[in-house]
């Protein structure tokens, strides 16, 4: 696949994004796409963002680190998108479901860098030296293909499907924290419908952020301290609407909220 | 109560022979279809005496369907509750025989002991939480006497709730400082996760599953005892187990418990 062609479905995604009009998967239209191709789509998708908003990154995302979603996409290993400043919101955030396609929430560990982090041989102990705290945090997800019908190299060049995030109400530093254990509800209208612990992600969110950095030193990129990483969905995601307010609450960390209006 | 005392004594004795005897059964309403609720429980409380007669201990009592989920699944809105016994009691790390059960789940929980009885009504999480001595891990292997787990409430409630094994292990903690609804849970079978929840999942608040347990005692004229276990109820889902499967399951504040099945 070439580079015009990167960009032109990077472009396609971008547009999609902004008019907030979902489009036919990729993979109808070019079934070689590889992985590879898709991480340099949403290269182009973001760069086209950063261009049009004057935006800026302030982390990553990562994506699909569960054995179930791994199952489901038929892939053995996560994906990462970029997140940028248009994505912030902060707990207890109003946000407009107009201004998603079909939005799902997932609850997850935030982790805040304080040391840069570049593979390969980053492994989970490095992730926890080189975390200053982690937070509860709320990842909606949104997918500009239509009604979620993704294979992997879909969703990876959709930048892993981001759509914003919620920061939650308490940091706390990690070495308090035996983060494979930390249990996490998640309520949708003042009822519980979802509980997980830390493990979900990768065995533990450490092993994820390791993952992210190893995966981004293959492709010469460092993650900065500064920058915020959300760990991976420690329960299944649910599907939002206007209305609808979530809740989350992680053991010896904190809580999460937001409403959609 | 709709049977008469020689139906309860039979059917407890039908549901014992086939726990004792490794015997799947059909449902016990097919052919009782205006059972209630208190013959469910009578049937139950048939076979705990059946068993003590035979020297047998009670070593604590369990509470089944805590889950708001399967509750709202089933369209009720108690949980039900059921006895464990001293031959039920498997040691931490300890193996399960397969062929002593019919078809075995497995499913994390919470125990908890009690300083001092509690019997409702009334009685609310903050009662247990100051009645409580210590929570300790637990896992139950429920094994339902009924054929392809086809069952109603009553059934199970007269089955003794399925009651099979329970493995206790980990350590001991008082509840102070213990974030008992967010309390983590992993739980492994042969080296792979296959499933993470944490303490709301029951009822909520783990405690307010003895809360309830004390209040629905506490209605029939009895109470929670001291110095007993109680298993408040699976964390996770149950999930069936075979021959050769390892399981282990981690708890926050609370180490692990893990067996075997053989």
């Amino acid at each position: 696949m070439t580079q015009t062609l990167h960009q032109r479905l990077g472009e396609r995604l971008y547009q999609a994004l902004r008019e907030r009009k979902a489009i036919a998967p990729l993979t109808a239209e070019y079934p070689e796409l590889t992985i590879a191709d898709a991480y340099r789509i949403q290269q182009c998708m973001i760069d086209r963002r950063l261009a049009a908003t004057g935006e800026r990154i302030v982390g990553k995302k990562i994506g699909v680190t569960s054995q179930v979603v791994m199952d489901m996409l038929g892939v053995d290993q996560p994906d990462f998108g970029v997140l940028t400043s248009g994505m912030v919101y902060n707990d207890g955030a109003q946000i407009a479901a107009g201004e998603l396609i079909a939005p799902k929430a997932e609850g997850e560990i935030a982790f805040l860098l304080k040391r840069d982090l570049c593979g390969p041989g980053i492994g989970c102990a490095d992730v926890l030296a080189a975390t200053e705290l982690v937070m509860p945090c709320f990842e909606i997800v949104d997918s500009r293909i239509a009604d979620w019908k993704i294979k992997i190299q879909d969703t990876v060049a959709d930048n892993a499907s981001s759509g914003v995030f919620v920061i939650g109400d308490a940091a706390v530093d990690p070495r308090r924290l035996d983060l494979t254990l930390t249990g996490m509800t998640l309520e949708k209208n003042g009822q519980l419908i979802g509980t997980g612990a830390g493990a979900a992600a990768l065995g533990h969110p450490a092993n994820a952020v390791a993952w992210l950095a190893n995966m981004l030193g293959t492709l010469g990129v460092t993650l900065r301290a500064g920058e915020i990483v959300l760990s991976g969905s420690l329960a299944a995601m649910v599907p939002v609407a206007a209305g609808d307010q979530l809740r989350i609450g992680l053991s010896g960390i904190g809580s999460a909220s937001v409403s959609f209006i | 109560m709709a049977l008469d005392p020689n139906t309860i004594a039979a059917l407890a004795a039908h549901l014992e022979d086939a726990e004792l005897q490794r015997r799947e059964v059909t449902k016990i309403t097919d052919d009782h279809p205006d059972m209630d609720w208190a013959d469910a429980y009578a049937i139950q409380d048939a076979i705990r005496l059946r068993k003590q007669a035979r020297g047998t201990r009670i070593t604590g009592l369990k509470m089944g369907l805590t889950s708001v989920a399967k509750m709202r699944q089933m369209g009720v809105t108690e949980p039900i509750h059921g006895f464990i016994t001293d031959y039920g009691a498997v040691a931490d790390g300890g193996e399960i025989a397969i062929d002593e059960l019919i078809h075995p789940k497995i499913e994390a929980e919470i125990a908890f002991v009690l300083k001092r009885p509690l019997a409702g009504p009334g009685v609310h999480i903050g009662d247990v939480l100051a009645a409580t001595d210590i929570i300790v891990p637990a896992v139950e292997v429920i094994d339902s006497r009924y054929k392809d787990f086809k069952f109603d409430l009553k059934s199970v409630i007269a089955d003794n709730t399925s009651s099979a094994r329970y493995v206790v292990g980990g350590r001991a903690r008082s509840v102070a400082g213990i974030d008992l609804k967010h309390l983590g849970v992993v739980l492994e079978k042969n080296g792979r996760i296959l499933t993470t929840s944490a303490g709301a999942s029951v009822l909520g608040h783990p405690a307010a599953s003895v809360a309830m347990l004390a209040n629905m005692l506490g209605a029939k004229g009895r109470e929670v005892p001291a110095d007993t276990l109680i298993l408040t109820g699976g964390v996770t889902e149950a999930f069936l187990v075979e021959r050769g499967d390892h399981i282990n399951v981690r708890y926050e504040h609370l180490g692990s418990v893990s067996m075997h099945f053989v």
